[in-house]
């Protein structure tokens, strides 16, 4: 059910390396379960740099806020705006049309550093 | 099920400002008796004034029917854990009202004050007597503010001993919001401790994380989980001789008023909530008031004004080594009139009834409950009872639908979804001012939602279904923010 | 008719309600539920005075009230961020309502319609008398709120420094201070002049108006000036000034804050009162406080909504936009009431009362031999004059002849008293304290 061709972290965002080496992120299922109803989504400046796992922004629902971390070092290229008006997209479509971030200048050796989607499903499923 | 006959009343779905008619008023003022004087240049001046124009039965109206679509401790058992939603007693309303006290000025020449400075200054000694603690301030307008005011002092206090690196703040993983936020807005970085599976403070935990950058801990005692600190005596003990101190949480207060002095413990500073120990309403979110008490090495730091007496006279003064002013004035008098009434009523003997009631009753319901419902930590309650409602999660029906379906039973919900490391928590205090009868109609209709989430769990699922409005649109309220009205909506 | 020496009308329990419930918990005593408590911290004495029937209450708490009968009864010129102002009586009569005043927060929503209607109104009026796009709930005073401003400001400029003009309230001052200096933001002073150019680093530029001394600034000067620095304008206004003079709003303050005693609420010896807080809809997500907002229930019928709570401490902990939890909801309906009831044309009328009979009183006492107006500008409904005589002693007299009088300034302004006359004092009380002041200066 998880996507083979990206690379999760146990933060639960995913990582999907495009033809062009950039890198498009975004949060799992499982995350936009677990939060219920977002309502709001705080993202990065275009330009800002990341190192992997570095707090990048902040998700909302109604009752809870959780803390997006980026899963690859590189640069803000851009964020995905239509999030501004239609945070509801992360639910409706998390793997897609929910994108939140695309980086430039990713470190793709980190990408080893992540789970591949049936490790990522072998770690929900521990989650319990 | 219902229980106010007006509920069944559609609520009014105008706003004032859609009901309001040109040329109405709602009072009439004396004409001008001055000369009329030169008015500043007009662009100074407003042109337009958007504000509604109702006549006085309007308003009138309006708001009382406004007021009966409340749930209220006058008209509803209200047993929010932590909130001590006990009785207001109304002569408290009425002394407070008195134009003696209620029209003075807070910058009136202290000699025309002297009433109102006295009460204030017997409430600073009830409170350091009841907390045991050497002084008390009542300038801190509420709790939060309590704590902030309490970790200022604490920050003061380092500072002035040349130990500027104690920057971490110790605060239990079940600890109020407050408590962290207030920890944040005084400049500290705060660290989360755990508790044990007796629902303890982790000792161990406690030991390993301090060290020479610890300011102090922040402590509820009893805890959230309205559970008395076992090794209470020995946590004090391992913070000061880290060269910490230790903050209390006076919220829970109504399960220790006569049984035990926080000061005795081994705090150094707390603050009370007069809003909830001591019976001054909550009015719907405030006013407030959170005095801060302290022992004799803090107290020089408490927030000001504090009332002293020098022999002659009562004054407002300014502690020597004060953290400052926290309001504009002297706190919340008005509230203070309400605390110090409660206290001159019940006397001593009377506030220790209070707490021997209050956590007789919340035993009460525990013991009646625990069949039923899963207990987080099976050891007796203080004040206050959290019940777990994991069980029925199992079942398809969560803690919120539990609690929207007490209001059909015509019960204010208990606290839910706190403290957040019990899963699917409802925290339910009574307080000693509720009958054994309406603790029993509570007991049957928490049981009886029980068989229903057995037998018919979509009616509490889709709860309240009685009550004016049903389930908000939550989610709508934050992605589309409609904060006021505005003007051709 | 002896009672048993605990008896408290406040709580039911009888002792026969006592026996049945230890029953059913299994334990033989109520100390048996205090066992964990350490023994030698348990039941400490305590020092109150024996409890007092409800008649005794009554008489000793007229007796404390008694005490204070010179500071209430005859006509008050004192002003300095308390104002005895017309209560109407519907005012009182809706807050006590035990519906309103008994509740809590209202965090179920669907039993608590009354108190976030109320609270969304209270919002909503807000904006219209400062002409500001979002407000809160309600904060503790003018005071924390305009602190609050502040820092807020800090956040959302991300920067350290907070300016303020040097003729903010001293008190507004030392609670500016004791809120920022924890977290390393350092407010400093500047006048009309120096504030043309503010220090980099600056988050915002703190202007009171009608200022401390009842003064109108320059708020299109100083807003300029805010904006050349990058910094936002945040301006602590007066709700009854709100009802004839310009509102920071249109000026374009980024966050605007005042203090609401003033609308309908008793002075009390300086509190309750109620913070008013509102700012630019882009900066709401800084907002501090709660905010009611309108949305529908499962039927479609509109409803009422405590929202955006992410932004406040029971969710956010540490990095919550403020500790603020309990606030002043009640002082806040009031203040709600206040304005539905005056409305539109008694607001407007009422400010115009206070302007008139505050020029009037300055027009006839700077006539008095020896007093002036030190100060140039557009007043509100307060006034510096400068005495010939220390303040206190003129205050000292006054108080003996039952007027309250003006606040002394002296400290900052010589022989200087800060006058306020509201719509509350009749031509018969200010000409009485014009003839108090001319024997006074003789």
């Amino acid at each position: 059910m998880y996507p083979d061709n990206r690379r999760y972290s146990r933060e639960h965002e995913w990582v999907l390396i495009e033809s062009d080496g950039r890198a498009l992120v975004g949060i799992t299922d499982y995350a936009q379960e677990q939060l219920g109803d977002v309502v709001f989504v705080e993202l990065p400046e275009a330009g800002t740099q990341l190192d992997q796992s570095q707090k990048m922004g902040e998700v909302e629902s109604v009752k809870a806020v959780s803390d997006l971390f980026t899963p690859l070092t590189g640069e803000v290229a851009e964020v995905n705006q239509a999030l501004v008006d239609h945070p509801e997209l992360i639910n409706d479509d998390p793997h897609d049309k929910g994108w939140m971030v695309r980086l430039a200048s990713v470190d793709a050796t980190q990408l080893d550093s992540l789970l591949s989607a049936s490790e990522y499903e072998s770690f929900l499923a521990e989650l319990g | 099920m219902k229980s106010v006959d007006s509920m069944t009343d559609a609520p009014d779905q105008k706003l004032l400002m859609e009901h309001s008619v040109p040329g109405r008023r709602g009072v009439r003022l004396p004409p001008l008796d001055v000369p009329e004087q030169p008015l500043p240049e007009s662009s100074l001046l407003r042109d337009n004034l958007p504000l509604p124009e109702l006549s006085q039965p309007e308003v009138v109206r309006y708001f009382t029917r406004l007021s009966q679509l409340n749930y209220s401790v006058d008209t509803h058992f209200y047993p929010l854990g932590s909130c001590t939603m006990k009785y207001n007693p109304k002569v408290n309303d009425q002394v407070a009202s008195l134009p003696g006290m209620a029209s003075i000025h807070p910058l009136a020449p202290e000699e025309s004050s002297q009433g109102a400075l006295k009460l204030m200054h017997r409430l600073q000694d009830y409170l350091s007597d009841i907390s045991g603690m050497a002084a008390t301030s009542l300038a801190t307008m509420a709790g939060a503010q309590g704590e902030l005011s309490g970790v200022l002092m604490i920050r003061a206090y380092h500072l002035e001993r040349g130990q500027p690196q104690r920057r971490t703040m110790l605060i239990p993983d079940s600890a109020h919001g407050t408590n962290p936020a207030s920890a944040a807005m005084g400049g500290f970085q705060v660290t989360s401790i755990p508790s044990d599976s007796h629902g303890n403070m982790d000792l161990t935990a406690l030991k390993e994380v301090v060290n020479d950058d610890l300011a102090g801990i922040m402590l509820t005692v009893p805890s959230t989980l309205g559970l008395f600190e076992n090794d209470i005596v020995e946590i004090c003990d391992v913070v000061h001789r880290a060269g910490g101190l230790v903050y209390g949480d006076g919220a829970n207060m109504n399960a220790l008023l006569g049984q035990a002095k926080l000061g005795e413990l081994g705090f150094d500073v707390m603050h009370i909530n007069l809003h909830k120990t001591f019976s001054t309403p909550h009015g719907g979110g405030g006013p407030g008031s959170g005095p801060v008490c302290a022992g004799e090495w803090l107290a020089p730091y408490l927030p000001g004004p504090i009332v002293e007496d020098n022999g002659q006279e009562y004054q407002l003064t300014m502690p020597a080594k004060s953290i400052g002013k926290v309001s504009a004035f002297h706190g919340n008098f008005g509230v203070l009139v309400r605390a110090y009434a409660y206290i001159r009523a019940l006397g001593g003997e009377g506030l220790r009834q209070v707490s021997e009631d209050a956590v007789l009753n919340a035993n009460y319901l525990m013991a009646k409950l625990k069949d039923a419902y899963d207990l987080s930590y099976d050891r007796l309650c203080m004040h206050e009872v959290v019940l777990s409602a994991s069980r029925q999660k199992k079942q398809g029906v969560r803690g919120l639908d539990i609690a929207k379906r007490l209001l059909d039973y015509g019960f204010h919900a208990p606290t839910m979804y706190f403290p957040l490391i019990v899963d699917e928590a409802l925290m339910i205090e009574p307080t000693e001012a509720e009958s054994k009868e309406t603790l029993d109609a509570f007991i049957e209709a928490m049981l009886s939602i029980a068989n229903e989430v057995a037998e018919d769990p979509d009616i509490v699922s889709h709860a309240p279904h009685t009550t004016p409005v049903s389930r908000l649109d939550e989610v709508r309220a934050a992605r589309q923010p409609d904060l006021r009205w505005q003007p051709g909506r | 008719m002896a009672e048993s020496p605990t008896f408290s009308p406040y709580t039911p329990n009888t002792p026969a309600d006592r026996e049945e419930m230890l029953r059913a918990i299994g334990v033989s005593s109520i100390q048996d539920l205090f066992g964990d408590i350490p023994q030698t911290f348990r039941t400490p004495s305590l020092s109150i005075p024996p409890p007092l029937s409800e008649m005794e209450l009554q008489r000793e708490l007229e007796a404390l009230a008694a005490e204070n009968h010179r500071a209430v009864q005859g006509p008050c010129f004192l002003g300095a961020g308390a104002y005895r102002q017309f209560i109407p009586a519907v005012v009182q009569a809706i807050a006590s309502r035990g519906e309103f005043l008994t509740s809590y927060t209202p965090y179920q929503p669907e039993v608590s319609q009354g108190t976030l209607k109320a609270i969304y109104e209270f919002q909503t009026m807000t904006c219209q008398l400062f002409d500001m796009e979002v407000a809160n709930a309600g904060m503790y005073d003018g005071a924390t709120s305009l602190a609050e401003g502040a820092l807020m400001a800090c956040r959302v400029t991300r920067r350290y420094k907070v300016a303020y003009l040097d003729t903010l309230s001293p008190s507004y001052l030392q609670v500016l201070t004791t809120y920022t200096a924890a977290q390393d933001v350092q407010p400093y002073p500047v006048s009309a002049d120096s504030a043309a150019t503010l220090e980099p680093d600056t988050a915002c530029l703190v202007v009171q108006h009608p200022n401390f001394f009842g003064y109108l600034e320059d708020l299109a000067d100083l807003e300029q000036a805010a904006r050349r620095a990058g910094a936002l304008l945040v301006v602590s206004t007066d709700p009854i000034a709100a009802g004839m003079i310009r509102p920071p709003g249109s000026y374009g303050a980024d966050i605007v804050t005042a203090e609401g005693q003033p609308l309908g609420i008793p002075m009390s010896f300086g509190g309750p009162y109620v913070g008013l807080f509102t700012c630019k809809s882009e900066y709401l997500r800084q907002l501090p406080g709660r905010i009611a907002g309108r949305t529908v229930d499962s039927q479609g019928q509109p409803a009422y909504v405590l929202t955006l709570q992410t932004r406040e401490q029971h969710i956010r902990r540490e990095r919550a936009t403020s500790n603020i939890c309990t606030a002043e909801a009640l002082i806040g309906l009031m203040a709600t009431v206040y304005l539905a009831t005056l409305g539109k044309e008694g607001l407007r009328e009422v400010a115009e009362l206070c302007y008139h009979k505050a020029h009037y009183a300055a027009s006839i006492i700077q006539d008095i031999p020896g007093y002036s107006l030190p100060l140039n500008g557009t007043f509100f409904r307060e006034f510096v004059v400068q005495c010939p005589r220390p303040p206190a002693e003129i205050n000292a007299t006054l108080l003996k002849q039952g007027i309250l009088g003006g606040l002394d300034v002296s400290d900052m302004i010589p022989n200087g008293v800060l006058l306020c006359v509201t719509e509350m004092n009749t031509r018969d009380d200010i000409d009485a304290l014009a003839a108090a002041l001319r024997e006074l200066g003789r």
